[in-house]
């Protein structure tokens, strides 16, 4: 299907989401979607797949005029999205999922969808298993599922908004070899995305947003400079890479285990000096989760050590470890980092000293001097849920002590743009360079040998590989998260 | 301004479509709508009397819902504030009872309504246990302490606290009158029950709004998990809120003893800690709104004990009223979220 868009427009009170944009996807093409954090890009492609309403603006599908509303309906148009939390029911099997909205009627032939589903998943190259509850499949593998789904409906344009976030290297692979394969069958696919490498190994044309508007539109081959000119203004520098002092062990852990996430922790030795900067790899689930847990008092060991310090800290809980100058940062900001309803300034007033009464001018004046510090777009008054992703980063860095001992953070850049990334590292690394010790997780191969000084990779439970960041590379790490060392 | 305006208009809306509401039940009834209404009027706030009457019954309320207001903040259901005011209101009767030989009735009564804030506080208390260390829902458990507190209630006064001579449903024996909460010489209104409520009004204004617990209820009913990372320990506020909100009840449950039955009487909380409930979910969970309300509903307390004399009505009318407004205010609320959404 050819799509046509004319002069899309979407207001949300005075902010102009999308301004005015004019694009053209041809059938059959990979075309990318990039910009940064808030240039609209989600927008756009929510409205293409009705989940919102446009402000203003006209949609022409192979040159006819579509004027539809809600997602059933573009659904039926052809036009379907996998988001990027799949939207599936996680207490139902794999096979009952790929049945929903596709079965009609009281009684399902489950067998016919039995085949259906395995005939689409040969066809891919996905192993999924029909009856496997949707729970214990890793995030890729659920977008699996939803991709499957949705061409069973008879999508004939596909929407992934950043598909490449959170599932592994392998499965990325995969995924990549699905989406060129139904672009050769005259599908049309749309991928949005802020990461440049994914958009140039699979797009053949991508449009760049920025603000609101269409900032450029290249084809293959991309010319990466101008790219991240159209993104950002101009091309932000790497961050920069500190050097490595070792001081004393901030963290031991000995032969701990624990269950949570799906294979638990089995056996875990590891120390971590200060002033070292520590990534963690692995599947999801494979327990580098419950190692960050487990090292911040959120999760208590079955077996095992943790010392702090050389100080005896099993069992403790989180506010022990706190009050020893660890801070543990969620990858989930608004669920468990921040609390929704609560402005800039009431965080910071939670963060001050221990009084009965609030001094609320010195909490706003804290709070005006994070944001400015910190580079917050928000006021002291502004709502936490009100902030984009990478601003409520910035705010929970903001919160977080002067002097911390220990950070331990779950994918610290996690949906955030290169430039916002970049600043986020930056302040991290001046706290390892005043010796604080830093452990994070990061699905992010690349992040991970640029800043880490140390990797650890995880795979089902154990810690199969513990090197120096400059004495491994790309594949090897790919390799030891595959569990084949 | 827009705001303002749009909040006003629906609430006109919604008090219009409760009027009708209740006009056409009137008519089904086969009573005339405009006389029912004129009695609830009249009946309320048609002389100084009855004023201090729905008075009498505001200050309970307003006290409950001022509890009540804590543990919305916080995020909890107490539904169990009616067994808190059960439980302080035997408090104080345990108290006072105490105090009959004494010879020091206003020094008994002022120990009666701190052993009512203690009593109803610490039955909020162990809801507040149930709900933080055994998990137990804090609906059920105060549900379950409601029934526990009214069967205390009944085995009290049909055993230890009995009547001399013959136990009866009116009660305990009356305590004497040195023991009443003090009123007007004309008018039955408690300068210090009323003085009791701005100052517990005021006081929930200024530690939600002012202090650090307050932002904690705030913060932790908004996100508990992220509370916890910021510091705050959530089991420890529930418990705290709940205690909160059990003193008032209690409090409540005292000024039912001292101030109006001046006995211990199975119905003795009114179901003001029920009605409560209603008022602080119309106000939206806003202090400064439950006066206001309280007093509508009290108004309707009083003015409806009118319709069965007047019109051989039930007076069942005035809850009628208030259930409707509380469900109309919570669809509409729903509407408006959802409208936003869209």
């Amino acid at each position: 299907m050819r799509i046509t868009l004319r002069d899309i427009h979407k207001h949300y009170g005075n902010v102009h989401a999308n301004d005015g944009i004019n694009m053209e996807i041809d059938r059959g093409a990979i075309h990318g979607i990039l910009g940064e954090n808030g240039a609209g890009k989600s927008t756009l492609m929510k409205i293409l797949a009705g989940y919102i309403q446009k402000t203003g603006g006209t949609i022409l599908l192979d040159g006819r005029n579509a004027d539809y509303s809600g997602t059933a309906q573009a659904t039926r148009l052809g036009i379907g999205m996998l988001y990027q939390d799949p939207l599936d029911f996680p207490q139902l099997s794999v096979l009952e999922n790929f049945m929903m909205g596709l079965s009609h009627g009281l009684y399902s032939k489950y067998s016919g969808y039995r085949n259906k589903l395995q005939d689409s998943c040969d066809f891919f190259g996905f192993n999924l298993d029909p009856d496997a509850p949707v729970h214990s499949l890793t995030v890729g593998e659920r977008q699996q599922l939803e991709l499957i789904r949705l061409l069973a409906l008879g999508v004939q344009v596909l929407i992934l908004d950043e598909p490449t976030t959170g599932i592994s290297s392998v499965q990325k692979k995969i995924l990549f070899k699905a989406l060129r394969k139904l672009a050769s069958k005259q599908k049309t696919i749309l991928l949005v995305s802020h990461k440049l490498n994914d958009v140039e190994t699979l797009c053949g044309r991508s449009t760049v947003l920025r603000e609101g508007k269409v900032a450029g539109e290249m084809d293959q081959p991309f010319d990466t400079r101008t790219l991240l000119e159209w993104m950002f203004g101009a091309q932000p520098p790497p961050p920069a890479r500190h050097e490595i002092k070792p001081g004393q062990v901030t963290l031991a852990m000995e032969k701990v285990s624990a269950s949570g996430g799906r294979a638990g922790l089995r056996d875990c030795n590891i120390t971590i000096r200060q002033g070292e900067v520590v990534g963690l790899v692995g599947l999801e689930g494979s327990g580098q989760g419950i190692f960050l847990r487990l090292a911040a008092g959120l999760e208590k060991p079955e077996k095992g050590t943790i010392r702090l310090n050389q100080k005896f800290m099993t069992g403790s809980n989180y506010h022990t470890f706190k009050s020893q100058g660890v801070t543990f940062l969620p990858t989930a900001r608004l669920e468990e980092g921040l609390i929704p309803g609560l402005t800039i300034a009431e965080h910071f007033a939670l963060h001050q000293k221990k009084s009965i009464i609030i001094p609320w001018e010195m909490s706003k004046r804290k709070a005006d001097k994070g944001i400015a510090l910190f580079k917050i777009v928000g006021t002291s008054s502004s709502t936490v849920e009100s902030l984009s992703g990478g601003n409520q980063q910035r705010l929970l860095l903001a919160l977080m002590p002067t002097d911390p001992y220990l950070l331990l953070l779950e994918q610290p850049t996690r949906g955030l743009d290169m430039e916002s990334a970049r600043w986020v590292w930056q302040q991290l690394i001046s706290h390892a360079d005043k010796g604080a010790g830093i452990i994070f997780s990061s699905s992010e191969l690349e992040e991970i040998l640029l800043v880490a000084d140390r990797v650890l990779v995880f795979f089902n439970g154990t810690v199969v590989k513990n090197v120096k960041t400059r004495d491994t590379n790309l594949n090897e790490l790919g390799r030891a998260i595959a569990g084949t060392v | 301004m827009q705001n303002f305006k749009q909040s006003f208009f629906n609430n006109v809306l919604l008090i219009t479509g409760v009027l009708c509401l209740s006009t056409l039940i009137l008519l089904f009834a086969g009573a005339p709508p405009v006389d029912a209404f004129k009695h609830l009027f009249l009946g309320s706030l048609g002389s100084w009397i009855k004023f201090t009457q729905v008075l009498m019954a505001w200050i309970p309320l307003t006290l409950c819902a001022c509890g009540l207001v804590y543990t919305f903040r916080i995020g909890l259901w107490n539904i169990g504030v009616e067994g808190q005011v059960v439980a302080g209101a035997i408090s104080a009767t345990a108290i006072l009872r105490m105090g009959v030989t004494s010879g020091m009735p206003e020094l008994f009564l002022v120990f009666a309504f701190i052993g009512g804030l203690l009593g109803g506080g610490l039955w909020a208390v162990f809801a507040g246990f149930l709900k933080t260390k055994g998990g137990v829902n804090e609906i059920f458990a105060g549900l379950g302490l409601n029934f526990v507190a009214q069967a205390i209630t009944l085995w009290l006064i049909f055993g230890p606290w009995k009547r001399p001579g013959i136990a009866s449903m009116s009660g305990t024996e009356p305590f004497s009158s040195e023991m009443w909460l003090p009123t007007l010489s004309a008018l039955r209104l408690s300068p210090s029950g009323l003085l009791l409520t701005i100052v517990a009004l005021i006081g929930t204004g200024w530690v939600l709004g002012r202090t650090r617990l307050g932002l904690a209820l705030k913060g932790i009913g908004k996100n508990p998990q992220a509370a916890y990372l910021h510091g705050l320990k959530p089991d420890i506020y529930m418990i705290f809120a709940m205690g909160l909100a059990g003193g008032c009840a209690g409090l409540a449950g005292t000024f039912q003893i001292t101030g109006v039955y001046h006995r211990l009487i199975p119905a003795i909380s009114s179901n003001y800690g029920y009605l409560a409930l209603l008022v602080v979910m119309l106000a939206n969970y806003r202090v400064w709104w439950t006066p206001g309300i309280a007093f509508f509903f009290a108004c309707l307390n009083v003015g409806s004990i009118q319709l069965p004399m007047m019109l051989q009505l039930d007076s069942a009318l005035s809850g009628i009223i208030q259930g409707t407004l509380v469900l109309g205010t919570l669809f509409m609320q729903a509407w408006q979220v959802k409208k936003k959404n869209e």
